[in-house]
């Protein structure tokens, strides 16, 4: 038991984890690839077109997906964030920041499917509804995040002033789940819920799930990928980086 | 499948421009963001060889 845990505390030092993170991204990549192809096959050649919304609602499949990482991704970071602040890993502030671009990727690529989706549907781009602006509050708020690192010299301190801000954003993210039941708001219900049967035809669910599966190994393997950047950007003075380039 | 053609296909019922705008725009941006990714950590590793060989020349230099 104790040798177990000692095991996993390994991987906390950048030294242990860059390489463990260059051996695991070749993986996700493999998997977002599959689970991409089995769930853009499903959207487009599987997917019966909608009684009410016709083809249009296909961009469910990017939609849902992306709005959803865009809240796990920020409660991933901000767990980071908090484990580092908290007992000063090295390793954690690191992940906090190679999610951060991500998280704002999904972000904004859930604004713009919505508005893509808002426009034929509702006839509008964009309203001041509380999940759309709650959902743009989150884009602000990994956008400040990144900036609020970039403005701090010192990689400890920016750490830190990033893991306040994160954990105080927190309290968006049950804000954004549950805005369609909070206030009357034209975004639709959520489509998946836990205490109810999915109110949507069963290959319309999966491809909507091996979609998800695929932006999840996505974000796993371009976040990884980022974090190796930062790791030897950060310890470029250290001596194992100078062995662990072949 | 329920596509007659692939004209139909790409027409998308009418809601091509939504339908494509959204996954476009979503199969540019995960292309380039994972290949900003990597040239970061290429860069880095670029200038970490570079420095490692200046490091190693300057010794040479001093032994000599």
């Amino acid at each position: 038991m104790r040798q177990s845990i000692i095991q996993w505390f390994r991987f906390a030092s950048p030294q242990s984890f860059y390489p463990l993170a260059g051996r695991m991204i070749p993986w996700f990549w493999a998997s977002a690839i599959a689970f991409g192809i089995a769930g853009l096959w499903i959207s487009f050649f599987v997917a019966p077109t909608d009684a009410q919304q016709g083809e249009g609602y296909r961009i469910i499949f990017v939609h849902v997906p992306a709005s959803w990482m865009s809240m796990f991704l920020y409660l991933i970071m901000a767990f980071w964030a908090g484990l580092g602040l908290a007992l000063n890993t090295r390793v954690s502030g690191m992940m906090a920041q190679a999610i951060a671009p991500t998280g704002a990727l999904m972000a904004l690529l859930s604004l713009w499917t919505g508005a893509l989706w808002g426009k034929p549907m509702w006839g509008a781009w964009w309203v001041w509804d509380a999940r759309l602006t709650s959902e743009l509050i989150l884009f602000f708020l990994y956008l400040g995040f990144m900036a609020l690192q970039a403005a701090i010299d010192d990689p400890r301190r920016a750490d830190k002033a990033g893991a306040i801000l994160a954990l105080v954003g927190v309290v968006n993210i049950p804000i954004i789940y549950f805005s369609v039941k909070w206030w009357n708001t034209l975004h639709q219900g959520s489509t998946i819920n836990l205490t109810k049967a999915p109110s949507m035809a069963q290959t319309m669910l999966w491809g909507m799930l091996l979609m998800a599966l695929c932006f999840w190994m996505y974000s796993i393997a371009v976040a990884l990928t980022r974090v190796r950047a930062i790791i030897l950007e950060r310890e470029r003075h250290t001596e194992w980086v100078k062995h662990a380039l072949e | 499948m329920h596509w007659n053609s692939v004209g139909e296909f790409f027409a998308m019922g009418g809601y091509a421009l939504y339908v494509w705008g959204s996954f476009g725009a979503c199969a540019v941006l995960m292309i380039a963001e994972p290949f900003l990714a990597k040239r970061r950590l290429s860069e880095v590793r670029k200038s970490l060889i570079r420095e490692r060989l200046a490091d190693e020349l300057e010794l040479q230099q001093r032994s000599q």
